[in-house]
């Protein structure tokens, strides 16, 4: 897994709440069985049209907005336990989302593939989307360390995250690591559990 | 202070507990299927880490896999490469797997509890976010993602962060015609889809005690779609006869000696829920849904509510609703019986008896697909073949089918679909098709109607249901 400590970078804002799996990566292509070019299909549906030409009004599409960061609506990635939702985000580039809510199973996904998602009060994020729709230049910093976001001079909130979590993030460290030196222990509950 | 059956089963499993971190949960069952399995046991070889306890895990085909012509080599060359992997990686790592064909196959959320894989108390976990159905026996079941389930075959463990507990209690008497597909609709619609974000639900009241196991799965399964990791419902009589004598359950004393402990797992009386939401059963009515996501939902017999906000007005859009307006007498062309919410034995039953001596309407696809080999051939045996044949509906082979629209079994663009699956996402069945969520009663009456109608009154003339 990559490392994060710290990040700065543009955004796209995609100001719909309630952005589920489907949409991030419809089940027509989880057919593969590597982690390969999930990025390509990344909102598909919303990307394209029905002809296979690209839908000039979804904000991917739009020229003025692009970067590492996703700042999204409320409730982000509910839906199924696809990790090829986290995927297909990493592959597309991005290294953020933000939102003021994201469902259990997508967060941890997030995590296990080096994409931070932050989340943020929903007064925050009504007003970074307001500032990166005004000025799509703006740029976003991220603080793995401090636990920050914010745009310079203007905005700034604290975030929270699994401690455990961080430090796997910051060394790029993933869970099986951590297990794997606790065979003996595993091994040992087994012979005495008590169900 | 006393124990939520939640808080026996997981302090049962806990290995260890880093401090300022999560726990290591032991993993009891680990279900597996073609899709999310792949890139987790590439892991492992390029790691070069072995599977920890094989004799643990079972693996099905179900999500990829073609409703016809099942004796056939799969068609979609993709879907047979993920299928031959499947089958491969099981091989390799003496891992047992029904196949496609093999007369325990079926979805992953059907054919386990059918085979009495799943008990209470256990932890169970797999590679979709439905696997909460299995709490319905009083297990901690959950979903995980591709990178946890390499964490289960390495280790047999997860490394978690105890959720928060929350209870849902409905008590009364179900009116005719309610079914547990409208009981867990109904919660949804007054919760929405993200109240259980962070928690791990428990059903009770009498509405669930005087619930069929069948019941119970369909209304666990759903826990989800209100962001709970997992719904449980404590076992009791109904859970030990419906698992006694199934393959895989205890046998003879060591069946006895379970359910004594099986016993000690339901909620104490003084036991504390972080939060707790009580529900009438009187008020519940059948229920269906109007957008795209499964908190969208209303009585048949409601008009969409008014909203102003961006995503409500999408979402109407999609479906090409209007705020205000019923959906009765609404022309509908595809009717889908299946999904691992209601793709049951019950569920056939239910549509059977409302279909029974009627025709399906000429403007309607109608499919029927049974969620495991096991109930198929029920439907055979109890002559409800018979019954769907003569009204023109179409039984197909089991599997995941038009619940997520991976096979051919897709609902073209634009068209409505009343589905008994759990999600009306965006082209969840297929680009651009439009799914209303129903139970199976409701679904079957759409298909006679051609159209969605108040099945309540429908039903006032037939024998209870
Ligand atoms: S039937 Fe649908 S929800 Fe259930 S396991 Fe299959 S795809 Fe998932």
């Amino acid at each position: 897994m990559e490392k994060f400590t710290t990040l700065t970078s543009t955004a796209i804002p995609l100001d719909i709440a309630n952005v589920d799996t489907d949409q991030i990566i419809p089940a027509r292509f989880l057919k593969a069985t590597d982690k390969k070019g999930f990025g390509n299909n990344v909102f598909r549906d919303w990307r394209f049209n029905e002809d296979q030409s690209k839908n000039s009004t979804f904000i991917l599409n739009d020229p003025k907005y692009s970067g590492s960061i996703l700042v999204a609506g409320d409730n982000f990635g509910c839906g199924s336990s696809r990790e090829h939702a986290a995927w297909a985000l990493v592959g597309y580039g991005f290294k953020v989302i933000v939102s003021s809510f994201f469902a259990d199973i997508f967060k941890g996904n997030a995590l296990n593939n080096g994409l931070l998602p932050i989340q943020v009060s929903e007064q925050f994020l009504a007003e970074l989307m307001s500032i990166i729709k005004k000025h799509p230049g703006t740029q976003i910093s991220v603080n793995l360390e401090m636990q920050t976001i914010g745009i310079e001079g203007a905005i700034s909130e604290t975030f929270e995250i699994d401690p455990y979590k961080k430090t796997c993030l910051i060394n790029g460290y993933d869970d099986i690591d951590y297990l794997l030196s606790k065979t003996e222990l595993i091994k040992a509950f087994e012979v005495q559990k008590t169900y | 202070m006393g124990k939520t059956l939640f808080d026996k089963v997981w302090d049962a499993h806990v290995v260890d507990s880093i401090t300022n971190g999560p726990q290591i949960l032991y993993i009891d069952k680990h279900l597996i299927h073609e899709v999310t399995s792949p890139q987790a046991f590439n892991e492992l070889k390029a790691r070069n880490i072995p599977v920890l306890r094989p004799d643990q895990i079972v693996a099905t085909a179900d999500h990829n896999t073609p409703t016809q012509n099942q004796h056939l080599p799969v068609k979609d060359e993709l879907s047979r490469k993920q299928l031959a992997q499947l089958s491969e990686n099981c091989k390799a790592n003496n891992i047992t797997l029904y196949e496609l064909g093999h007369k325990y196959n079926g979805i992953v959320h059907v054919m386990a509890p059918e085979l009495g894989i799943t008990q209470p108390g256990m932890t169970m976990v797999c590679g979709d976010s439905h696997t909460s159905t299995h709490g319905a026996f009083g297990a901690i079941a959950f979903g995980i993602g591709t990178s946890q389930v390499a964490q289960v075959f390495a280790s047999q463990c997860l490394l978690l962060t105890k959720p928060k507990s929350l209870r849902v209690t409905v008590n009364g008497k179900l009116k005719n015609g309610v079914l547990p597909k409208d009981v867990i609709l109904y919660i949804i619609s007054k919760l929405g889809t993200n109240s259980g974000t962070g928690y791990f639900c428990e059903y009770a009241g009498d509405v669930f005690e005087n619930m069929s196991m069948e019941g119970r799965m369909t209304v666990c399964n759903m826990s989800i779609e209100m962001g709970a990791r997992g719904g449980m419902i404590a076992p009791d009589e109904t859970t030990y006869d419906y698992i006694k004598g199934r393959e895989f359950a205890p046998k003879g004393s060591e069946f006895d000696k379970k359910v004594a402990y099986w016993k000690t797992l339901a909620t104490d009386k003084d036991a504390q829920f972080d939060k707790e939401y009580v529900f009438d059963a009187e008020d519940i009515e059948p229920m269906i849904t109007y957008g795209t996501n499964p908190g969208m939902g209303i009585k048949i017999s409601e008009s969409i509510p008014q909203e102003t906000d961006a995503s409500f007005k999408k979402s109407l859009d999609y479906m090409n609703f209007q705020s205000g307006e019923s959906l009765i007498n609404k022309p509908i062309n595809y009717v889908f019986i299946g999904s691992c919410t209601n793709s049951r034995i019950e569920d056939f039953r239910v549509a059977a008896s409302y279909i029974k001596g009627k025709q399906k309407a000429d403007n309607v696809t109608a499919w029927l697909v049974p969620g495991s080999k096991q109930v198929e051939a029920q439907i055979i045996d109890e002559g409800l073949k018979t019954i769907f044949d003569a009204a023109g509906f179409e039984l197909r082979q089991p599997g995941c089918s038009a619940c997520l629209a991976m096979n051919d079994d897709k609902i073209p663009q634009g068209e409505y679909c009343v589905s008994t699956s759990n999600r009306n996402f965006e082209g969840r069945q297929g680009q651009g098709a439009r799914t209303i969520l129903a139970s199976p009663l409701v679904a079957a009456a759409t298909a006679v109607a051609g159209k969605i109608i108040d099945v309540t009154k429908a039903i006032e003339t037939l024998e209870a249901v």
